[in-house]
């Protein structure tokens, strides 16, 4: 093991020891959070009762269908804009503007379109996740070298064999950063969009959990969302940089 | 002026396209521009909304301010040791990534409803991107600058504020322009979920009346002064970028 992955490890188990200690002697409330190894049980315990497995397999579902979506929707986007120059670096600067958008305030909107049901919340998922991939898909495009270009023309490839062979393998990083976004947009748009409302979800369910003051349901599902998410995300880190470092040794 | 005349060509045909959804979707759901922007006129005239505003403003400053500088120093702090740097990283990617709006709860059983609640809120999303593109700034820094600092036998303090800091700032400002964005949708959340005043709880209100008109008129302040400002800080940090080079 690599000594940063060491003292990574080392800190974090730390971190929760020493929130176990303080929640233990009192320095942190109670209500303000329990213990991790009670959240831990809790968790166990809840995943066992099988209480919640109906709002997880529906929220996980309406991430994966928001995010694939997104990562479609949002390469062949990027790609058409990325054609007119003068069109991606007028709109740069809107792209930045888009995260400061509550996209949520559409949410309303988005059920008077898409009825109730789960349709808004993947339409909201979707919109936070797709400029991650547009951003990242005109920057990957534009880092190809001018040469690899003219080499596809040498060769006489067709453009698709040449976004193959050629463009594909060089962008990919820069792709993968735009997927790695796309995920991490479409967990936090999903889940906020049942925070607001909805019937079914991990959203709902941690919002209903909080409202009827009830902790030991509330804090063991948000542990069980920043697990997921941060599993999730921690995969799709090691799969850009070790798409990345085989970059830099080629 | 090229730039300016292209923005201002896209400003055009988002509000086309506004337009013609509205035509395609119908009063159901959206208003359209021109009405929009009447009501917000309306809006900003009346009484109490200023306060409102005041509110927010005041919240995503010291938002703001905390995420800059404290972001700032975090980026420094793990971007001076390469083992910092590395076993920070990760961890603050992975923070990045989380949705932070279900830590909520939690914000709010600490701080309670009200400001204090809202700038933490707002903090938290800002924090990590500036710490992060600090962090690469750093990192990204030419080799010769480590070694100039120890010819010159400067002391860590000097050498982040005479050396580090000036080559670093184009980049840092870069990592700054998107945490500007994320601190105010952090903020407006947090007032969205945890308070009684400002904009996000109007809008928040607004959603839960499901009034149209108002959501409509929020939504687009929000997102001109959003744009706006991304404008403002792209101008100057292209300055920057130029100035340095």
């Amino acid at each position: 093991m690599k000594p940063a992955t060491t003292v990574r490890l080392g800190l974090i188990t730390a971190i929760v020891l020493a929130l176990e200690i303080l929640t233990r002697i009192g320095v942190i409330a109670r209500f303000v959070a329990p213990p991790p190894s009670e959240m831990m049980v809790g968790l166990w315990r809840l995943l066992l009762s099988g209480r919640v497995h109906l709002a997880i397999t529906q929220t996980l579902s309406k991430i994966a269908i928001a995010c694939s979506l997104a990562i479609v929707v949002g390469i062949l986007m990027g790609v058409a804009i990325q054609r007119f120059r003068g069109l991606a670096d007028a709109m740069s600067p809107f792209f930045t503007a888009y995260y400061a958008v509550p996209v949520y305030a559409f949410y309303p909107m988005m059920i008077a379109i898409f009825g109730i049901g789960e349709a808004p919340q993947i339409v909201i998922g979707f919109m936070l996740a797709v400029v991650a991939v547009v951003v990242n898909t005109i920057n990957a495009l534009d880092r190809i070298p001018r040469v690899l270009r003219k080499t596809a023309a040498v060769y006489g490839m067709r453009p698709l064999e040449a976004a193959r062979r050629i463009y594909l393998p060089h962008a990919g990083p820069y792709l993968a950063t735009g997927v790695k976004l796309a995920v991490s947009y479409s967990f936090i748009g999903v889940i906020g969009a049942e925070f607001i409302m909805s019937r079914i979800g991990i959203g709902h369910e941690i919002v209903f959990a909080y409202n009827n003051f009830e902790n030991e349901i509330m804090y063991p599902l948000i542990l069980f969302v920043l697990l997921v998410a941060g599993a999730v995300n921690g995969l799709f880190y090691a799969w850009e940089k070790r798409l990345l470092s085989r970059r830099s040794r080629s | 002026m090229t730039s300016a005349r292209n923005s201002l060509l896209v400003i055009v045909g988002l509000l086309l396209l506004w337009q013609l959804a509205y035509w395609a979707i119908g009063d159901l759901a959206l208003r359209p521009p021109l009405e929009t922007v009447v009501k917000a006129g309306a809006l900003i005239a009346s009484e109490g909304f200023l306060s409102h505003l005041a509110e927010t403003l005041r919240a995503f400053a010291l938002a703001l301010a905390i995420a800059v500088v404290v972001g700032v120093a975090l980026g420094f702090s793990l971007g001076m040791n390469r083992l910092a740097g590395e076993v920070g990283e990760p961890l603050l990617v992975s923070f990045y990534s989380l949705p932070k709006i279900t830590l909520y709860p939690i914000v709010l059983l600490i701080f309670g409803i009200g400001m204090p609640s809202k700038v933490a809120f707002g903090a938290i999303h800002g924090i990590m991107p500036i710490a992060i593109f600090t962090l690469g700034a750093l990192r990204n820094l030419p080799p010769v600058l480590g070694r100039t600092s120890r010819a010159l036998r400067l002391t860590r303090w000097q050498s982040a504020w005479a050396l580090l800091f000036p080559a670093a700032r184009p980049e840092i400002f870069t990592g700054l322009r998107l945490g500007f964005s994320l601190t105010l949708i952090g903020t407006l959340l947090g007032e969205m979920f945890a308070s009684q005043r400002g904009i996000g709880f109007l809008l928040m209100q607004a959603i839960g009346l499901h009034d149209t008109d108002l959501i409509m008129v929020l939504t687009l302040l929000i997102v001109s002064f959003a744009i706006t400002a991304s404008m403002a800080l792209l101008a100057i940090d292209k300055q920057l970028r130029h100035g340095s080079s």
